[in-house]
């Protein structure tokens, strides 16, 4: 298979709930909005999206409950059935697949996991976490063993025995997520899985979560209404309402270049300069290389802050980690990023 | 999507008010009664002649079910095959009864021992002590033999019953033509008398232990259903999503994630069914089966009290513990066990309960007491108690008081009341009631109400229903000034509203047969007997809800009652009385589905309304006639269940209840 393709991509994905929807979609005009829709008493879960996950990329979709976001997500696992469009997934249209191809996919490609964990009650974490292996009907040895395995990769040793009822809501999302990793999924969907968390444990839960990415580098579409939490996590972010993608983009270009006012609404509040990246700002060097000591290209705007005052330089060079050149930051121009501009 | 509801289509008929519409209902009933002399005789009652011959066309149905279709040679070959085997094999086991496996009776001593060892495994001490206590007090009073002839058939009834009803609900569930299907049937089941399971039981299936099954199975099975799908509905979406996501078949997501998930659900549906098994079983006597029920009718008929009392009391415990060991299986969760704890230790109550059996069954092989009561063993106390109770209720100051509560009762209320109530044409009683159902539920039941009512009329049975009637209304009102105040003085401590609940909890358990003993010791056989029983009976839900319904009554909402400066009995008529009442009517919607209920089983005190001729019938093979009886029943309180259901529903949304 081709490792350029992307892994996902849908083409003018339509949802739309209400009774017989295809019928609907089939003879709606062009150009209806959200509510023109509701109005006809239908509701557009999602609405005319085109987007496509890369190979090891981490796409978030962003937006406010009710955007449609986790709809969006289970059409990509056909856990809902979308009304018009194509889904691929490795090439395949899923929407084509008979029952027992889809099963398979999800059996062997797919993890997820939920918002509220979604764990079975009477099941110890041991079974939980097996349960997918079992699906499938791996052998009894060899699954206790990769349930093992990935208990204790998500921190969860000496609790095998335990019902989920008697774990903290941290410890259950671990649950959940040790299931969702235990069949090695190439594509991983998170939906919202730390908004049910208090705020320390969500963070020190985001810090695991990269820490397993960094280890794992699987493709991942992850969900949430917290713009704090896209920008910390994500490659790209789709930022979604009423069912269509506002922007989707680089978390550096949604903070520099808001596409529409709805995405800038969410930017305003939002420290730049500890999203943009040196790099994002560096243009092509234009004749001679400028001198002297270059920044990295992967350092944020604020950690440069002390360097951009101080530097008497116009023009800084910036170079990456090994130290090739990719281009030159203008310093007025991050100097606004940092302060804001007037 | 939420949808907004209103009120709008309860407006009335053509553009008149709600209100009118009952007010000219209401007028044209009373200028029927009051001109009644003048009436036309066709206007009083529905002639003999316009009544359909019901019974007759059932009756034709029934034939051709059972001669044509040939449908008795299956039920038969069912009754004698499968089911009459389980049967002897559980009766064999317990009480001995000359059947294969030919290795019974069960001593006494290793059935007590094994509920003492599952009591404590489910709730701890009490538990252990309650379940076995039950059965020691069964074996010492003597009563072991017929205790086991009733529990033989509850092991058989209980568990098919389960299954069915199980498998009924998933399709409920799974299939909305099903959950159509199903959904009228299961109302007029549980709304028809318990002879009308009988009569049928017993042709189709074979007089004897047999009929007592599959009428205690039928039974049984619509709460089960009910709280399938209510469970299978409940399951969380995401749980769902979860095992989609893990790949499940459609069969692994139903046995691994839905029934479990359902787990509490359906535990509570196997308590019903218990419960619901045990009342059934008893009331099986009416068709000759032997047990407790049987005992206890014949001590009763022969007013043997001593012993009545006696039997009451093994049926009590057994319905009281049944119910608190299936309700503590509802709540037990599994524990996880440290990782290398050996198999007898994970297992440890097993491994008790087995040890326990074959310890007291090597015991029972030595100790003749151990293995059986010998009649000249027993501590039944029967004659002594029976003087007791007699001599209690010959003192003169008891006499006096029964006597003139009978007198009372019979001369200023129940008569006049019958009297009135029979004296009224039938129209105008169909349209009183129609007035009634239209006033509280709306159009709908108000539609119901007539058709039903109308029904009845033409059925021929109409004064045997009026009276009917007469006793439940009479029943429930009388119930409402025990209950009413009860329920508002205990939802005033929490520790008394605790108290009383638990009283009506354990009450709700005991099989409706029960209330009649303290009526019969009290009364003797009459209608004042039949009444108060019911009162017993119905005074039980109408506590339970009033307590219930004033103590969820949002605290926010009483507080600022205190905060607006009203006194007690202030707060108690304009705030939590009003709030309370649609909770308190799905409480008198019970106590008159309760109420029918006991007044045909009250029949065999020497009634003169549908339940003696529902009685009668159990004698012949009269089948349509039966039926035709069972459904005046029915209609009568699916009629009132309609209207007030739904009324308390309407007001619920209303005061944003939920």
């Amino acid at each position: 298979m081709n490792d350029d393709a992307p892994v996902i991509s849908c083409k003018n994905v339509w949802k739309i709930f209400g009774e017989n929807p295809e019928k609907y979609l089939a003879n709606m005009p062009e150009g209806r909005s959200f509510d023109d829709i509701r109005a006809d008493g239908y509701i557009a879960g999602v609405k005319d999206v085109s987007i496509e996950v890369d190979r090891g990329e981490m796409l978030v979709i962003m937006g406010l409950s009710g955007s449609g976001k986790s709809t969006l997500v289970r059409c990509f696992s056909r856990l809902h059935e979308i009304t018009g469009g194509t889904i691929t997934v490795e090439g395949q249209d899923i929407m084509a697949l008979p029952e027992k191809e889809l099963i398979e996919l999800r059996r062997n490609k797919m993890g997820m996991v939920f918002q509220s964990f979604g764990l079975l009650p009477h099941r110890t974490v041991l079974e939980n976490i097996a349960f997918p292996l079992e699906m499938r009907g791996q052998d009894k040895h060899e699954r206790r063993a990769r349930a093992l395995e990935v208990t204790k990769l998500v921190g969860l040793e000496g609790r095998e025995e335990y019902f989920p009822r008697e774990l903290s809501g941290g410890q259950q999302q671990r649950v959940g997520i040790a299931r969702s990793l235990a069949i090695e999924p190439d594509i991983w969907f998170l939906d919202e899985p730390f908004s049910a968390l208090d705020p320390l444990i969500r963070r020190e839960m985001q810090d695991e979560f990269l820490r397993l990415q960094d280890m794992l580098g699987k493709t991942i579409v992850f969900i949430t209404h917290d713009f704090d939490e896209a920008l910390r996590l994500a490659d790209r972010i789709a930022i979604m309402k009423d069912g269509a993608v506002e922007q989707c983009d680089t978390p550096d270009q949604i903070v520099l270049n808001p596409k529409t006012p709805y995405v800038k609404k969410f930017t305003e509040e939002i420290e730049k300069s500890r999203v943009v990246h040196a790099r994002v700002l560096a243009s092509p060097v234009n004749g001679a290389a400028p001198e002297g000591e270059p920044v990295r290209a992967g350092h944020t705007i604020l950690q440069l802050a002390r360097q951009l005052v101080n530097d008497p330089r116009e023009e800084l060079p910036v170079a990456t980690r090994d130290g090739k050149l990719i281009g030159v930051m203008n310093r007025q121009e991050a100097l606004d990023v940092l302060l804001g501009k007037n | 999507m939420s949808s907004i509801s209103t009120d709008v289509e309860d407006e009335g008929f053509g553009g008149l008010s709600k209100i009118r519409v009952v007010q000219v209902l209401l007028a044209v009933a009373v200028l029927l009664t009051v001109a009644k002399p003048i009436l036309p005789d066709f206007l009083i009652r529905v002639p003999e002649t316009w009544v359909p011959p019901f019974a007759v066309w059932l009756d034709a149905g029934f034939n051709f079910l059972i001669d044509d279709l040939k449908l008795a040679v299956l039920t038969r070959w069912i009754a004698e095959g499968p089911l009459e085997f389980m049967l002897d094999t559980t009766a064999n086991l317990l009480e001995g009864k000359r059947r294969w496996p030919f290795i019974g009776p069960t001593p006494w001593t290793t059935i007590a021992a094994v509920a003492v060892v599952v009591g404590y495994y489910l709730g701890g001490w009490r538990l252990a002590l309650l379940a076995g206590g039950t059965f020691v007090w069964t074996a010492l009073i003597g009563q072991w033999k017929i205790a086991m002839q009733t529990m033989s058939v509850l092991t058989v009834a209980a568990p098919l019953a389960f299954f069915i009803g199980l498998g009924l609900g998933i399709a409920a569930w799974k299939w909305r033509s099903v959950d159509r299907a199903i959904k009228p049937i299961l109302s007029i089941l549980q709304t028809l008398p318990f002879f009308t399971y009988l009569l049928p039981a017993v042709i189709f299936f074979k007089v004897g232990p047999t009929a007592g099954a599959v009428a205690t199975i039928v039974y049984a099975i619509p709460p089960m259903i009910l709280m399938t799908t209510l469970g299978l509905k409940k399951v969380s979406p995401e749980v769902v999503e979860a095992g989609k996501m893990c790949g499940c078949t459609k069969f692994q997501m139903l046995t691994k994630v839905y029934i479990p998930a359902a787990r509490t659900e359906i535990l509570v549906g196997v308590n019903q069914v218990i419960m619901l098994c045990l009342a059934m079983v008893v009331l099986t006597a009416f068709i000759g089966m032997p047990g407790l029920g049987a005992k206890l009718l014949a001590m009763m008929g022969s007013f043997k009290l001593g012993r009545s009392f006696e039997i009451g009391v093994t049926i009590v415990l057994l319905a009281v513990m049944l119910d608190r060991l299936s309700k503590a299986w509802v709540v037990k969760l599994p524990e996880h066990h440290e990782k290398g704890t050996p198999w007898w230790k994970q297992h440890i109550y097993l491994v008790a309960a087995i040890g326990a059996f074959i310890a007291f069954l090597l015991i029972a092989q030595v100790v003749q007491v151990a293995d059986h009561i010998e009649r000249s063993q027993d501590f039944s106390k029967g004659k002594e108690i029976d003087g007791l109770i007699k001599g209690f209720l010959n003192i003169d100051a008891v006499q006096a008081f029964t006597g003139w509560w009978r007198w009372f009762l019979n001369v200023w209320v129940l008569i006049p009341f019958r009297n009135s109530l029979l004296w009224i044409p039938t129209p105008a009683f169909i349209l009183a009631i129609v007035a009634f159902a239209y006033y509280l539920g709306g159009k709908k039941p108000g539609i119901y109400a007539a058709v039903f009512f109308s029904l009845i009329a033409l059925s021929g049975w109409w004064d045997r229903s009026v009276i009917t009637l007469y006793a439940v209304i009479s029943a429930v009102i009388l119930s409402m000034f025990i209950g009413i105040p009860l329920g508002i003085f205990a939802s005033r401590s929490e520790k008394w509203s605790k108290r009383i609940l638990l009283a009506c909890d354990t009450a709700q358990t005991f099989p409706s047969f029960i209330y009649l003993i303290p009526a019969i010791m009290l009364f003797g056989v009459n209608d004042v007997a039949v009444v108060f029983s019911i009162i017993i009976f119905t005074t039980v839900p109408l506590t339970r809800y009033t307590i219930e319904g004033l103590r969820t009554v949002p605290l926010e909402l009483t507080e600022a009652a205190d905060m607006s400066g009203a006194t007690k009995s202030q707060k108690l008529w304009s705030v939590q009385l009003p709030l309370a009442l649609p909770t308190m009517a799905v409480g008198f919607n019970q106590a008159i589905i309760f109420a029918f209920f006991m007044v045909i089983i009250a029949a065999f005190i020497g009634t003169q309304d549908l339940g003696q001729e529902l009685q009668k019938t159990l004698a012949g093979t009269e089948l349509g006639k039966n039926f035709v009886l069972g459904l005046c029943v029915s209609l009568m309180a699916l009629t009132f269940d309609l209207a007030i259901m739904s009324w308390a529903e309407k007001r619920k949304r209303a005061l944003g209840l939920g």
